[in-house]
């Protein structure tokens, strides 16, 4: 990993030292001064008065944490139950309106199992931060469920993904091109979260959470914006945040790929009607593939050899850019920020103060000090930004070589990995609807559909 | 693989013979392994000292009363309040966090107040002494009063983020906007940093 070069500071360092040390000998001798004079002794009461001290209400009991996540694991296992066993699209809403409910409005989004991605990368990566068992907790769970039973989480506990499907009036699909350039997003959401989160700089997968200002009925233009955005989007394209976004759902495609027990869409025998995938607001579900290969073995053979040859190349590209990119990254740090403010302040690039800068300089921290702890949060950011371009490389990578793999598959079938467990799919299902009325399904007779 | 959760019709098609494929068993040591890594790691948290969790405090050493509290809240009106430690209080006549630096007319009349909202309650105790109580539904958390007390008197005035308010967001709002880093996590067993007698 190159180290950066040094912050402009860096070379002004001694000098700036020297400004600090002297500013600090001069503005001593005052401001004690000052503090000598305004000190104002309390009183003598003469009638046994006390002063009170002031009250602290206490924060929301720690048993009641406890509580959510026992009704997220509650909701876990009723959505399962719900969507694997019962299979009632009926159901899964209700399901997902009192997620919307409680989750949302009642205990208004926070703590989440999306969210909670950064508080685990807070305690693994970064530093003094021990993570509390509720983060834990709420991290596994979703994971857990998934693997046996699917994204039953996305189906109908998350409020996020609730809120959205809720929304969802009018289906329509996604082309393929773009479901899938725009399905690398969330694992970039993911490496961004990650990374701020393990710096220590902010968690800006909640500060960009676009549902949350409507469970609380409060929020910045940003934010609200987003969320009206993203929900009018959702009303046609089914849970873009879901799909596009969600920093958790790459997690929960990687246990859902594994998972035991997962959405099967027809009860019986699959007669190919193409119903279950008209039905998918999300396309996650695979159509069958008909019986010969489209095309000669070599072709695909020679097309998987050019895209593994390629593979390497995005990932380095990927990986310079994120270097490049580190200065502006770090930015967002507030201490990087802060120092850079400091420097231009101290070498007059700049005039007059800012909150930042002012509040920096009634604090008795020298700037070397800052100086310091700006270049090792750069130096940091350097090899990290590295990394995540270098893991955006990978993923795009990855998915163009998922894309040149064909599958032959027999029947149409739900992806796992991408299933939310809607539970939509059933209803469209002709065979599940022998299943229900006993009556035989007019479209077996029907001709083959294209 | 969906078998047994399905409430199969009577002429279900039988299931594949033979059993489990080596992809099968690969899934299922794969499971079986992330089930006890998980399991393991959450008895080690709900073991560890910090279980328990953190919630959001104002340094108020560090707080230099910008006023953002009162506007990044997600809460409106903000959940950061005014707390007063009496014990520091100088009881001074003429309040620094209670009256404007200039007044006019008669020198207890509102127009005189910092206080945007006239949050700030004088309680008789003794003559001349009044204690200065925050009226905490009034108080939208600006810190003006903060900034007299500070500047003028003994400091007595200072801003808290009070927790029977706060929702504890994952990122505070105002953590992330303070200028002066002032807020932080703290344990939720100490979650109050109140200044005491003259530190």
């Amino acid at each position: 990993m190159p180290l950066p070069t040094p912050g402009p500071w860096d070379r002004d360092r001694r000098r700036t030292l020297a400004l600090a040390a002297l500013a600090a000998v001069a503005g001593a001798a005052p401001a004690a001064h000052a503090q000598e004079q305004k000190k104002q002794p309390p009183p003598e009461f003469s009638e046994g008065y006390t002063p009170p001290m002031p009250s602290q209400p206490q924060p929301r009991m720690p048993w009641l944490t406890t509580l959510d996540v026992a009704l997220l694991a509650a909701a876990l296992g009723l959505a399962a139950w719900i969507g694997l066993h019962r299979r009632s699209r009926r159901e899964m809403r209700l399901l997902g309106l009192f997620s919307v409910l409680y989750f949302g409005f009642i205990r208004q989004g926070c703590l989440c199992p999306v969210g909670s991605i950064q508080n685990v990368a807070l305690a693994a990566l970064g530093s003094g931060y021990a993570l509390p068992f509720a983060a834990g907790a709420l991290f596994l769970l979703p994971l857990l469920a998934a693997l046996f039973f699917g994204r039953v989480f996305c189906g109908a506990v998350c409020p996020l993904g609730a809120v959205q499907d809720l929304a969802l009036l009018w289906p329509r699909r996604v082309p393929a091109w773009l479901d899938n350039a725009l399905g690398v997003l969330p694992y970039a959401v993911l490496g961004i979260g990650v990374l701020y989160a393990a710096a220590g700089t902010a968690f800006v997968v909640c500060q960009f959470d676009p549902f949350v200002g409507f469970f609380r009925f409060s929020g910045g233009w940003l934010a609200i914006s987003l969320g009206a955005g993203l929900l009018m989007l959702g009303t046609v394209v089914g849970r873009p945040y879901c799909r596009w976004l969600c920093p958790y759902s790459v997690l929960l495609r990687w246990t859902a790929a594994l998972t035991r027990w997962g959405v099967r869409i027809t009860p019986k025998d699959c007669i190919q009607c193409h119903r279950c995938a008209d039905a998918c607001p999300f396309g996650a579900i695979s159509p069958a593939t008909l019986e010969a290969p489209a095309e000669p073995r070599a072709v695909a053979r020679r097309r998987l050899g050019r895209v593994l040859a390629v593979a390497p190349l995005i990932v380095v590209a990927g990986a310079l850019l994120g270097r490049l990119g580190a200065p502006a990254v770090a930015r967002y740090d507030r201490v990087v920020s802060l120092a850079e403010r400091v420097y231009q302040e101290e070498t007059g690039r700049v005039k007059g103060q800012t909150n930042a800068s002012e509040a920096f300089r009634k604090q008795a921290t020298p700037t070397g000090e800052l100086y310091r702890q700006a270049l090792v949060k750069r130096r940091w950011y350097g090899g990290a930004t590295t990394l995540f371009g270098a893991w955006c490389g990978i993923v795009v990578a990855g998915k163009l070589i998922f894309l040149t793999l064909r599958r032959r598959r027999p029947d149409y079938e739900a992806d796992q990995a991408a299933c939310l467990s809607c539970a939509r799919c059933y209803t469209s299902c002709p065979i599940e609807q022998e299943r229900l009325t006993g009556l035989r399904s007019p479209l077996r007779d029907a001709p083959e559909q294209p | 693989m969906a078998g047994k959760l399905l409430p199969m019709a009577d002429d279900a098609p039988e299931q594949p013979q033979g059993g489990r494929t080596r992809r099968d068993f690969l899934l299922a040591g794969v499971r079986t392994g992330s089930v006890v890594a998980a399991g393991g790691l959450l008895t080690i948290l709900a073991k560890a000292p910090a279980a328990a969790g953190t919630v959001w405090q104002i340094d108020p050493d560090k707080c230099t009363q910008c006023g953002l509290c009162a506007t990044n809240c997600v809460l409106q009106p903000s959940a950061v309040k005014c707390v007063h430690t009496y014990a520091m209080c100088g009881y001074c006549k003429l309040c620094f966090g209670l009256l404007k630096d200039k007044r006019t007319g008669n020198t207890l009349s509102v127009e005189n107040s910092r206080c945007p909202t006239d949050a700030i309650k004088r309680v008789f105790v003794e003559d001349p002494y009044y204690e200065m109580h925050i009226e905490e539904n009034l108080c939208i958390g600006c810190g003006i009063c903060v900034k007299g007390c500070t500047r003028f008197g003994n400091g007595s005035m200072y801003l808290q983020i009070r927790h029977d308010r706060c929702v504890n967001c994952n990122e505070c709002g105002i953590a992330r906007a303070c200028p002066a880093g002032a807020i932080s996590r703290v344990s939720v067993k100490t979650p109050y940093k109140l200044k005491t007698r003259h530190a």
